[in-house]
């Protein structure tokens, strides 16, 4: 296979140091090597590679900037998005399972948990042997998870967990979910293991899109836990919004992967197409998309390069996060839908990846926050006025 | 064991490549660059002989300042520690690649080097033998399959329409084909692992080059096909305009 080059129309690789490109490249010829190949077979059958697993965490994708004492990387923020940007240039279902297993489980552990958890959990989880999920979202409260009805009271030694999840990614296969549910009133995480009487987590079939992800909906029935699987240190919704922050920056860098899959494919394609005559990349208004998908791709680059920059400085707030996951889906799937566009009836076929982004990226504008909402927490943050309530 | 590794850091064989203003050496101002593919085969087999039987790796390279990155590959791949001979715009042939780093290597231990049986931008195929040559030791090329026991050794390599066992006694020259391994990928931690490997440098000595490049030029480019109608527009066209039946 040849190997894929990517954008860098305006020199953005003078701005990385030599790890993160390494980091980048290294992910890269992974994902063209092993992922890419299998890739469209799983998105019809509905399947997530899982042989995949060890493979990804033997390179070191899972919690890669949590320290190495729990064995992760250590990894800055940026080289932490170059990697969600190389698997999503894959496929929105790997980076999704990387983006939950870190950002998502791993992440509260380390912020949340306590010593005993973290020793225990964070190994497990970066080496790939247990697989973790977050279950936030219920049926009736998706945007608005304050409102959320899942129940934790203490009985004795243990917490009773009831309620619902739904929409979960990873639910069906996790070994470990992370539930936020109300005690006395207050949102609190807490871990509840596969195999725990009372908790079941069925696979939500028939999506058009992340098909090679696994979504999920977890039920809570007098499900009883130990007093020590709740997180000590979160308190309030501020707890899982927290996560959300770390996985929203996540995908901030991940769609620009599928930016660069569908522009690539669709440059290809412009160039080799021939329509009256001379190749379709000939005639002005195909060159007027490239120019506009090409544009968005370079100012999402610089975008969320600083984002990242800011992050490991300790400066980054979470609107500036929200404005990036919001323009950065929005733009790629505008991106996927122009691409789609310039290859014809093949743009909805699977020997070409834009559909299959397209569809993915319907998801990805939607999770962690919908167009809408950030753009809300961004109105907020500028007219210092509320609208989402 | 010691274990060196030679690898040389070359254009990625996706860019696209332009001949530059001299007309005798490519314009590398827009592409990108990699540790050579059979460079990385060689990195690969050096790192599962020293996990099955001890010993160090020492990666080495012959090249300007970004050359480095692709040692730096190597040391998150597992790699020990590199050498750098600095050589910017490096205008020397095979010969005096091969010298610059035969004199580099007697400095050092060594039980084995290896090397990949080409670089994927010139194609000379030459510098592993010549290595070998300067040295005194036995060289063996296009290997596909390798064994070290102790002092000796049992090489696969491959040839015309088969393959040729070959054995071979310490020190040695290995020059990696493809197929003898399937390299690894640098790990995140191996990445940043690497930050703390040194990576020592000296300069390179200009010997006197005993080949030299006067021309490079672009393959013209293949005119577009045709697609014909039939059997007999085809006989037509094989007649009229190809003229050869
Ligand atoms: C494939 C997939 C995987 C997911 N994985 C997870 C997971 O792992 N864990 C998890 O907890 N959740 C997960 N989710 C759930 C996801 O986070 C929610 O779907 C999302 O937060 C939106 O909630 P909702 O679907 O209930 O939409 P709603 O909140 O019902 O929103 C519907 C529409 O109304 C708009 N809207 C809502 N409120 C307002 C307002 N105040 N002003 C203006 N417009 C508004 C929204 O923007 C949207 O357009 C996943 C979702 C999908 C599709």
């Amino acid at each position: 296979m040849q190997n894929f080059i990517g954008v860098d129309y305006f020199d953005f690789d003078s701005l990385l140091n030599e790890e993160e490109i390494l980091v980048r490249n290294s992910v890269r010829d992974f994902v063209s090597e092993n992922l890419i190949p299998v890739i469209e077979k799983h998105y019809e059958e509905a399947t997530f590679p899982n042989y995949l697993i060890p493979k990804l965490a033997e390179l070191g994708i899972f919690g890669a900037n949590l320290p190495e004492k729990y064995g992760c990387a250590n990894l800055n923020n940026v080289a932490y998005g170059l990697i969600m940007q190389e698997l999503e240039r894959g496929d929105s279902g790997i980076r999704s399972f990387a983006s939950v297993q870190g950002a998502l489980v791993m992440y509260p552990i380390f912020t949340y948990g306590s010593e005993e958890q973290k020793d225990y959990w964070l190994p497990l989880l970066a080496s790939g042997k247990k697989i973790g999920c977050f279950g936030l979202t219920e049926p009736d409260f998706g945007s608005n998870p304050g409102g959320m009805i899942t129940r934790a009271v203490k009985d004795g030694n243990s917490y009773v967990l009831n309620g619902a999840k739904m929409w979960i990614t990873n639910g069906t296969v996790a070994d470990v979910a992370v539930v936020w549910a109300k005690l006395d009133g207050v949102v609190k995480g807490f871990l509840v293991e596969k195999g725990t009487p009372g908790f079941s987590a069925p696979e939500t079939k028939g999506k058009f899109s992340l098909r090679a992800s696994v979504t999920s909906e977890l039920i809570f029935q007098d499900v009883r836990i130990p007093l020590e699987n709740l997180l000590p240190k979160a308190d309030g919704l501020a707890g899982p919004l927290g996560c959300l922050n770390q996985a929203r920056y996540g995908i901030a860098w991940g769609v620009i992967g599928s930016m660069l899959a569908c522009y690539d494919s669709a440059l290809n394609y412009s160039k080799t197409r021939i329509q009256f005559d001379k190749p379709i990349a000939s005639f002005q208004i195909i060159q007027d998309k490239l120019a506009k998908m090409l544009t968005e791709i370079v100012k999402a680059q610089f975008m969320t390069l600083q984002l990242g920059r800011l992050k490991d400085a300790g400066k980054l707030r979470h609107q500036q996060v929200s404005l990036a996951k919001r323009n950065n889906c929005r733009e790629a799937l505008e991106i996927a839908r122009a691409a789609r566009d310039i290859h014809g009836a093949n743009g909805i076929a699977n020997e070409y990846p834009v559909m299959r982004h397209m569809c993915n990226l319907e998801s990805v504008k939607t999770y962690e926050g919908t167009e809408d909402i950030h753009a809300l927490i961004i109105g907020a943050d500028i007219t210092g006025i509320q609208a989402f309530r | 064991m010691n274990i060196v590794v030679c690898v040389k850091h070359v254009p990625d064989t996706a860019s696209r490549i332009r001949i530059g203003a001299n007309g005798t050496s490519i314009d590398t101002s827009d592409i990108s660059f990699v540790l050579n593919p059979y460079d990385e085969i060689a990195v690969e087999e050096s790192l599962k002989l020293k996990e099955a039987q001890g010993g160090n790796v020492t990666v080495l390279t012959l090249g300007g300042e970004n050359a480095s990155s692709s040692l730096r590959t190597a040391l998150a791949m597992g790699a020990d520690e590199a050498i750098h001979i600095k050589a910017e715009n490096w205008q020397g042939d095979s010969y005096a690649t091969a010298k610059n780093i035969a004199n580099e290597i007697q400095k050092l231990p060594f039980d084995l080097i290896l090397f990949g049986k080409q670089a994927v931008d010139d194609d000379n195929l030459a510098v592993p033998q010549m290595v070998a040559e300067f040295l005194g030791i036995p060289s063996v090329t296009v290997v596909v399959s390798l064994e070290i026991n102790g002092n000796t050794g049992k090489a696969e390599r491959e040839i015309e329409g088969g393959k040729e066992v070959v054995e071979f006694s310490l020190p040695v020259a290995i020059a990696a084909q493809k197929g003898l391994n399937e390299p690894r990928y640098p790990s995140m931690k191996g990445i940043m692992t690497a930050k703390r490997k040194t990576i020592t440098t000296i300069e390179a000595t200009q010997f006197e080059a005993k080949a030299k490049i006067v021309k490079m030029e672009i393959p013209a480019s293949r005119s577009t096909g045709k697609i014909l109608g039939g059997v007999s527009e085809l006989i037509g066209s094989l007649k009229n305009e190809a003229k050869v039946i």
